[in-house]
């Protein structure tokens, strides 16, 4: 019986496929290296050729420190040159450069507005042999993200955009529907406990808040190493450490 | 000594002083070469004005030096690299740029566009572009300013002087056009297609565009040329010319690379009654060698992007990446280089941790912390508190002495704080926290760990 159904949606899920043209169908992906994650992703990872949106979360909705990095560290296991496009340019490049995005392979598209933002991702997504393509937006409409998704998807290149807005409030925009294929908040959460004073490996608690043909879920992982990877961080949501005082005292 | 000073008196006042012979043709020559690299560098419509000035038509192509204040310092630095004082000014039209640029006391200046005649009204005649004769004998009538001279009325002045200063005084406010016309060198590749009906649907421009693109490629390839700056020009019914410059990072003879970077930029021309010329010239062209692929089975396929840059460039954003530079001073170790520089072999050293965010400029904040090397208990940042509960440093950097004297003593103490959110902070303190010719012992934001 459970045979049948599985076949039934295998079956239905191709028709889909071969209904949203020919490039779907050999959707490639770029798998986190941890299991549970890449399970909870269709195609078991982060689909090239698609938008990704990734968002702070408390503080980081302003400051975009953590989305960016996690960007970076998506990009930095891809292949070929990243194109970062923003507005503001108050990124730090030796914080990628250690997670594994070397600067050679980035070049800085710095425009003077959101629209022009939006012009040079879309005309680098469909430029075509980039590794990843990132953009620093505030607002992303749902044709602005639809058409992004379109040029992602016949090229084949990764789009990313790290949603920063200008005050913390403004951030429930982030509840509007794009057409970005996956949508994920990233916190920040306390540092790894080191035996010895001092600040640990940073730890992200990671929320998939939307992906196409598949269901959220939320992680706690330890922040990308200097490969740009991520890893599940054990011992995740006790918080019960926050109280403890720095041995500094 | 200056400017106009009688040669005898100038040789009263300094002993031994050298007098040299003025050259007009050899003066005249210079600056028909100065025109030249005016023209390959600035602007396509380049003419020599007077005997001591060019004028551009710099509409549609300063975007390429970053705008038009970057692009008239750049123009005045260049001139006083060679030690030349040169005066730039940009206006509506060519007269009241020639008159602001022989007026002006400082280096460069930029009259914004619609107050043409209230930046001229009070420079004297001598500036109108008339001859000597007219301008003393207006003087003698008592005028001396361009603003009194065009308050009164024309019919008197045409009658005694000709139509010359009616027209010179319609130029300088815009009435009348005055169409610049361009030098050309003899090497210039240059292809152009007429119209027998004017043109002014966007597919016919975008059609032609690419047929002339065709014929240009064509040329350069019997030379052996790529081009750097492309211009079109259009050539409008009403005798209007209105030009596109694009830019390329490395020379190019691509058909499809060029037509895309014009197609890209003629939702930009304005075509009004109509075109009946259209012409595009490789106003900068370098040596290009046709090179053979590698094909070799190991070397990875590498895209080549610089199509894609100058896409960009020529709509006038910023691209760059960016290179490490030796310091240790965090807002010092990055420097911005051209987006298709050399490849970068080295990176930053260290393994401490850099934060994702640099703020633009490092903020107060107060911290009450434990002197001299302790990380502080609390902050206080855009007034909220924050407490810390693990911390990390101090990592000690010094002042650049051998860049700024002034940095002998000067040190920085950065630290590492996290709060109990998990928020991780860059704090530093001006000063090594003992001695106060170190540093002011303030507490500072400097940037925001992921």
């Amino acid at each position: 019986m459970s045979a049948a159904r599985e076949l039934a949606i295998a079956d239905l899920r191709d028709r889909i496929a071969a209904l949203e043209g020919g490039i779907a169908k050999r959707k490639v992906c770029l798998p986190f290296g941890a299991p549970e994650i890449d399970d909870a992703l269709p195609g078991g990872g982060l689909a090239y050729g698609a938008l990704h949106e990734f968002a702070g979360g408390g503080s980081g909705t302003v400051d975009g420190a953590a989305a960016a990095l996690f960007a970076a560290g998506v990009a930095a296991r891809t292949k070929g040159p990243v194109v970062w496009c923003m507005t503001r340019p108050d990124l730090f490049l030796p914080a990628l450069a250690q997670v594994g995005l070397h600067p050679n392979r980035v070049i800085f598209v710095e425009a003077g507005k959101e629209e022009d933002v939006l012009a040079s991702m879309e005309e680098a997504l469909s430029f075509g042999g980039l590794g990843a393509v990132v953009g620093e937006l505030v607002r992303l409409p749902m044709v602005a993200s639809r058409r992004l998704q379109l040029a992602a998807e016949r090229t084949g290149t990764m789009g990313i955009v790290v949603r920063r807005w200008r005050r913390q409030t403004e951030a429930n925009d982030f509840g509007q529907p794009t057409a970005s294929t996956t949508r994920w908040r990233v916190s920040v959460l306390p540092s790894e406990e080191l035996p010895v004073p001092g600040v640990g490996r940073a730890r992200w608690f990671l929320e998939l808040m939307r992906v196409k043909a598949g269901e959220c879920a939320e992680f706690c992982v330890g922040a990308c190493d200097d490969q740009g990877r991520i890893d599940i961080s054990p011992g995740s949501s006790d918080r019960s450490d926050s109280a403890r005082r720095s041995v500094h005292t | 000594m200056r400017v106009g000073m009688p040669a005898a008196k100038a040789q009263a006042l300094f002993r031994g002083l050298m007098l040299v012979d003025a050259d007009p043709a050899a003066d005249a020559r210079r600056l028909d070469m100065i025109a030249l690299w005016a023209l390959e560098n600035y602007s396509p419509i380049v003419a020599v004005d007077g005997i001591d000035g060019l004028v551009l038509d710099t509409e549609g192509a300063d975007h390429l030096q970053g705008g038009e204040l970057p692009m008239v310092t750049k123009i005045f630095n260049s001139f006083y690299a060679k030690k030349l004082t040169a005066r730039v000014a940009i206006a509506d039209t060519w007269g009241a740029a020639h008159a602001c640029a022989r007026a002006i006391k400082r280096e460069t200046v930029i009259i914004p566009s619609g107050e043409t005649f209230r930046a001229v009204e009070k420079l004297p005649i001598s500036l109108l572009r008339l001859p000597e004769k007219t301008v003393a004998d207006i003087r003698v009538l008592g005028f001396q300013t361009i603003g009194e001279l065009s308050n009164t009325p024309r019919a008197p002045l045409a009658l005694r002087f000709g139509p010359e200063v009616g027209r010179r005084l319609d130029q300088i406010r815009g009435l009348m056009a005055e169409p610049i016309d361009p030098i050309r060198t003899a090497e210039m590749i240059e292809v152009s297609r007429n119209f027998q009906e004017p043109i002014g649907a966007a597919e016919t421009i975008n059609k032609y565009t690419g047929r002339l693109v065709v014929q240009l490629v064509a040329e350069l390839e019997k030379r052996g040329l790529g081009v750097r700056r492309t211009d079109l020009f259009v050539h409008k019914v009403d005798n209007t010319i209105q030009v596109i410059r694009a830019g390329t990072a490395k020379p190019v003879r691509d058909i499809l690379w060029l037509t895309k970077l014009f197609r890209d930029r003629t939702e930009k021309i304005e075509p009004g009654f109509g075109i009946e010329r259209l012409v595009l010239v490789a106003a900068a062209a370098e040596p290009l060698e046709e090179e053979q692929r590698a094909s070799s089975l190991i070397e990875e396929e590498t895209t080549d992007i610089t199509p894609l840059i100058d896409i960009f460039g020529n709509r006038g954003q910023r691209v760059y990446r960016l290179a490490p530079i030796a310091s240790d001073v965090p807002e010092r170790s990055v420097q911005r280089v051209s987006a298709v520089a050399e490849v970068i072999k080295e990176t930053w050293v260290g393994h401490w941790r850099r934060p994702v965010r640099l703020l633009d400029r490092p903020e107060v904040i107060e911290a009450i912390a434990l002197m001299p090397d302790h990380p502080p208990r609390s902050v206080t940042w855009r007034g909220n508190r924050h407490k810390v509960v693990r911390a990390d440093g101090p990592e000690r950097i010094f002042g650049e002495w051998w860049r700024r004297p002034a940095e002998l003593e000067a040190v920085r103490d950065y630290f590492m704080i996290e709060n109990e959110q998990g928020e991780r902070f860059w704090i530093y303190r001006a000063g090594d926290g003992v001695d106060p010719e170190t540093g002011s012992h303030k507490w500072f934001m400097h940037g925001i760990f992921a």
